[in-house]
């Protein structure tokens, strides 16, 4: 019966699956492709091996976790630090043991077990307007102080690079403290938190406030962009706390899935990853700090000049996660 | 013979019925799981906002749109002005845009850093925001507006089908009893036309549940981002099910109360059956107030925003149209061309098993499948993504009882699980379209087709497929635009590494650099005109 037929051969067409090829590769990643791009073609030139790259802005944990051992996924890419402690922290990654990556990053820069490797460090800056403040020395305490007021930007307080500042004060100063300051710094916000790093350096070359908060490459990224070098250019670079612990660092990173298909494909683009070449175009082309002590930062970066960072260990900011979030809502920051 | 067929259809009516409220069930049972700390933290800081926030909101919206509508419907059913023929069809242009894109134009046009704003500082010489007042755009008012520029054309399709159906001896009698004509809209159009805009004010309340777009690119978080950033920020499917479940009482309220107000309506259709249609026709300036406030209507709600993207798109046509625009159209046309007959088939197949059946009990099988429409993308997607996530792995254990390689994720991880939640989503568009082509075939012809030897799937290929082609027709339009512009669902369900032009748009609108995606954007506007172009010519046609 042709009826019959026709609904079968609709039903047929939807199940399309894929095919999963020896010399492939596939990535989760919280990091925009364009960031990574050119690094994957040169290590497709070099190895042969096909990169499959998938963008998300959240959920990727979650993904894998419904996904469990059916999962695709090889390497997950994170942009910040709380990501990868969350895919540790569920059981979704597996320890990696490479000599290659031991000597390429910093015993302070992976997790003691090989369960994540940092590959970039990025400071989560203050930045003032040329026009009306000129640089500052300021700190992340300040931006509760009330002579701000109406006076700064930021992004919304749930996007993880917030988060893991919060956290960081949290680990500094206590719950009840960090509370009151949000409460602070909440009152001195010129608009509801809204839009990237980068529409905060927008909002204060137009105007509408005197501060942002910003990551340090965004700036780098803004001054390569004709659209966007005039806001950078409006914009001193402030590396806050220089007086007391130093600027808060955040990382970006890879973890190995605790199911991945292609374990040694993947262990060797890590590799790749961390070596020279990607630390020199991660500095060169995204603006980030390497993480591998012998690759300098890009000319322009060297030029916001040397920084004193918090010493305090990245792994004890995942600790005051959840207890960031909560305080985050308890003060109705976004809201 | 024909009993004996339609308990074997009814069969399969009823299970594809339980397939398709499979999701609704699964987010009941997700919202049972007993209680997390997450959910009640939730309650006990932001969940009020959200629950505010949204009732808020659809208010705001349907408010907004029958303010917008009543004035363009009453004079474009019932009066005569410069323009009338061409506002006809042109106010449903609107329905074409998704709203998360006039966002995105009003944004840039009424921002600080806005061409208006600046224009403003620059004639008074003001400095700063403290020196002026200026309403701020990204506010939950500012997304009730641009809801409501997009939505209203619902309001106004149904107002206007409504004042056009009312017998115009109604009036005269009104008047003759010494109404003035505005006391003769107030006291009797307005209130039998009430049915007609419950109608219309309840579809757009669900759509605004459903934004997730709008809301999110403005930041004023409601039920449907909360359900959004709970699952995913939070990682807790039952807290972000429970949440899902809230949001599905209100809405299944409001469509009781639709319900409600739909059974009114028929009482009032019986009474309008004379129907002369002679407009009154409006002197010079009331012409020209009419002809002025529906051009400024469509040029607020239609003509700025796609002029905006038609602008955009010029200037950076080098960089938009590129392998991943035309990639992605074709996945977007792919998918709902493939959903679109598929709900056809689902449709005809339920439908007539109910004409068939001589059991009242087969009414169930089409009033179970159409629930799926009044569950938002979000939503969806979590009831979606339990059950088929649970049968991949049965079928990947039977495969590995057989000791070979399972083929992975073939449900939850392919366009499987984007058509399934399409199909769920949109299927009660073609089921009522459908249906509607059912009413216009008299019983009679199936009797004597029956008499004259016409086994019952004959009866469908032969009488029924060929008199109900347009109805299916129009039904394969609607949920194609439909799925086009479908965005919430899509982000979700999506399987690795692929995208449609709605994500693709989305993407690009909340990188705040929509620039790069006009091109992507004016697609799914210009294949929305064509069902609407379709939609009121038989509309035109029927009245």
């Amino acid at each position: 019966m042709n009826f019959t037929k026709g609904v079968i051969a609709l039903g047929l067409a939807c199940m399309t699956s894929m095919a999963s090829a020896a010399d492939t590769l596939t990535i989760y990643s919280y990091r925009q492709a364009f960031l990574i791009d050119p690094i994957l073609t040169d290590f497709t030139k070099e190895t042969g091996i096909e990169v499959n790259v998938v963008f998300s802005k959240n959920g990727i944990a979650e993904r894998i976790a419904r996904e469990g051992r059916l999962s695709p996924v090889d390497l997950v890419l994170t942009s910040d630090f709380s990501r990868l402690m969350e895919l540790a922290d569920k059981d979704l990654v597996t320890p990696v043991q490479s000599e290659v990556l031991e000597v390429n990053i910093p015993q302070s820069m992976r997790s003691p077990s090989g369960e994540w490797f940092a590959l970039t460090q990025r400071v989560r800056n203050i930045y003032s307007s040329k026009e009306r403040l000129g640089p500052l020395d300021i700190t992340y305490e300040d931006l509760a102080d009330p002579k701000y007021k109406g006076k700064i930007c930021t992004r919304s307080g749930k996007h993880p690079y917030n988060i893991a500042l919060v956290a960081s004060m949290i680990a500094h100063h206590g719950e009840a403290e960090t509370k009151t300051w949000l409460n602070g710094f909440k009152a001195n916000l010129a608009r509801k938190p809204q839009g990237n790093d980068r529409a905060q350096v927008q909002a204060v070359k137009e105007g509408l406030c005197d501060i942002a908060i910003g990551n340090s490459y965004y700036l780098g990224k803004m001054l390569q962009d004709p659209n966007q070098v005039a806001w950078a250019e409006a914009v001193n670079i402030n590396f806050p706390n220089q007086s007391n612990r130093g600027a808060h660092i955040n990382i970006s990173g890879m973890a190995l899935a605790k199911h991945a298909p292609h374990k040694d494909n993947a262990i060797k683009l890590m590799e790749y990853l961390s070596g020279d070449a990607a630390q020199q175009s991660y500095a060169q082309i995204n603006m980030e700090y390497p993480v591998k002590v012998d690759v300098a930062p890009s000319e322009l970066v060297a030029s916001w000049g040397e920084f004193k960072a918090d010493a305090l260990p990245i792994f004890k900011l995942a600790e005051y996660h959840q207890a960031a979030v909560k305080l985050l809502d308890e003060v109705k920051f976004d809201l | 013979m024909i009993l004996g067929f339609a308990r074997r259809w009814s069969l399969i009516s009823y299970l594809i019925a339980v397939i398709l409220t499979l999701p609704l069930l699964a987010i009941i049972v997700q919202a049972a799981v007993p209680g997390e700390a997450i959910f009640a933290h939730l309650l006990d800081t932001v969940l009020p906002t959200y629950i505010f926030n949204t009732l808020a909101l659809m208010l705001c919206v349907c408010i907004g749109a029958v303010v917008l509508a009543l004035p363009a419907a009453w004079c474009i059913a019932r009066c005569d002005f410069p323009g009338r023929q061409l506002f006809q069809w042109a106010l449903l242009l609107p329905l074409a845009m998704p709203a998360y894109v006039v966002a995105y134009v009003y944004t840039d046009l009424l921002d600080y850093a806005g061409p208006i704003q600046r224009g403003i500082r620059a004639v008074f010489g003001w400095q700063s925001p403290q020196d002026y007042y200026f309403p701020d755009v990204r506010t939950l008012m500012g997304a009730a507006v641009m809801l409501a520029l997009v939505l209203f054309p619902y309001i106004y399709l149904l107002a206007r089908t409504a004042f056009m159906e009312q017998s115009s001896s109604l009036q005269h009698a009104a008047r003759v009893m010494g109404c003035s004509p505005w006391q003769s809209f107030w006291r009797l159009s307005l209130p039998m036309a009430r049915p007609a805009l419950a109608v219309g004010a309840s579809l757009v309340a669900m759509e605004t549940a459903a934004d997730f777009a709008t809301v999110s690119y403005f930041s004023v978080p409601t039920l449907t981002t909360a359900v959004y950033d709970t699952w995913l920020g939070y990682g807790s499917l039952s807290a972000a099910a429970k949440l899902s479940a809230i949001m599905l009482l209100v809405i299944f309220c409001m469509i009781g109360s639709e319900r409600f107000a739909r059974r009114k309506q028929k009482l009032f259709q019986k009474q309008a059956e004379l129907n002369e249609r002679d407009r009154y026709p409006l002197s010079a300036p009331k012409a020209w107030l009419a002809t002025f406030y529906c051009a400024g209507l469509l040029l607020l709600a239609f003509l700025l925003p796609f002029g905006v993207l038609v602008s955009y798109a010029w200037q950076y046509f080098e960089v938009s149209w590129n392998h991943e625009f035309l990639q992605y159209s074709i996945n977007s046309l792919y998918i709902a061309l493939l959903v679109a007959l598929l709900t056809a088939v689902i449709a005809i197949v339920l439908m007539f098993v109910r004409r068939c059946s001589p059991r009242r009990s087969d009414l169930l099988p089409s009033r179970l499948a159409s629930t799926g429409y009044a569950l938002p993308g979000t939503v969806l997607a979590i009831g979606i993504l339990v059950p088929l996530t649970y049968m991949d792995f049965t079928i990947n254990d039977i495969y590995a009882y057989f000791d070979r390689q399972g083929p992975g994720l073939v449900l939850s991880g392919s366009i499987f699980a984007l058509i399934f939640a399409f199909s769920i989503r949109f299927v009660a568009i073609a089921i009522g379209s459908v249906e509607s082509s059912y009413k216009r075939i008299s019983p009679t012809l199936d009797m004597a087709s029956i008499t004259m030897g016409l086994r019952p799937n004959a009866l469908l290929r032969k009488v029924h497929l060929p008199l109900l082609r347009k109805g299916i027709f129009a039904g394969v339009l609607l949920v194609f635009i439909e799925c086009m512009k479908e965005l919430p669902a899509a982000l979700l369900l999506r399987p690795v590494g692929f995208e449609n032009l709605a994500t693709y748009v989305f993407q690009f609108v909340s990188d705040e650099q929509l620039e790069h995606g006009a091109l992507a954007a004016i697609v799914i506007v210009l294949v929305g005109f064509i069902p609407l172009i379709y939609l009121n010519r038989s509309l035109e046609h029927n009245t």
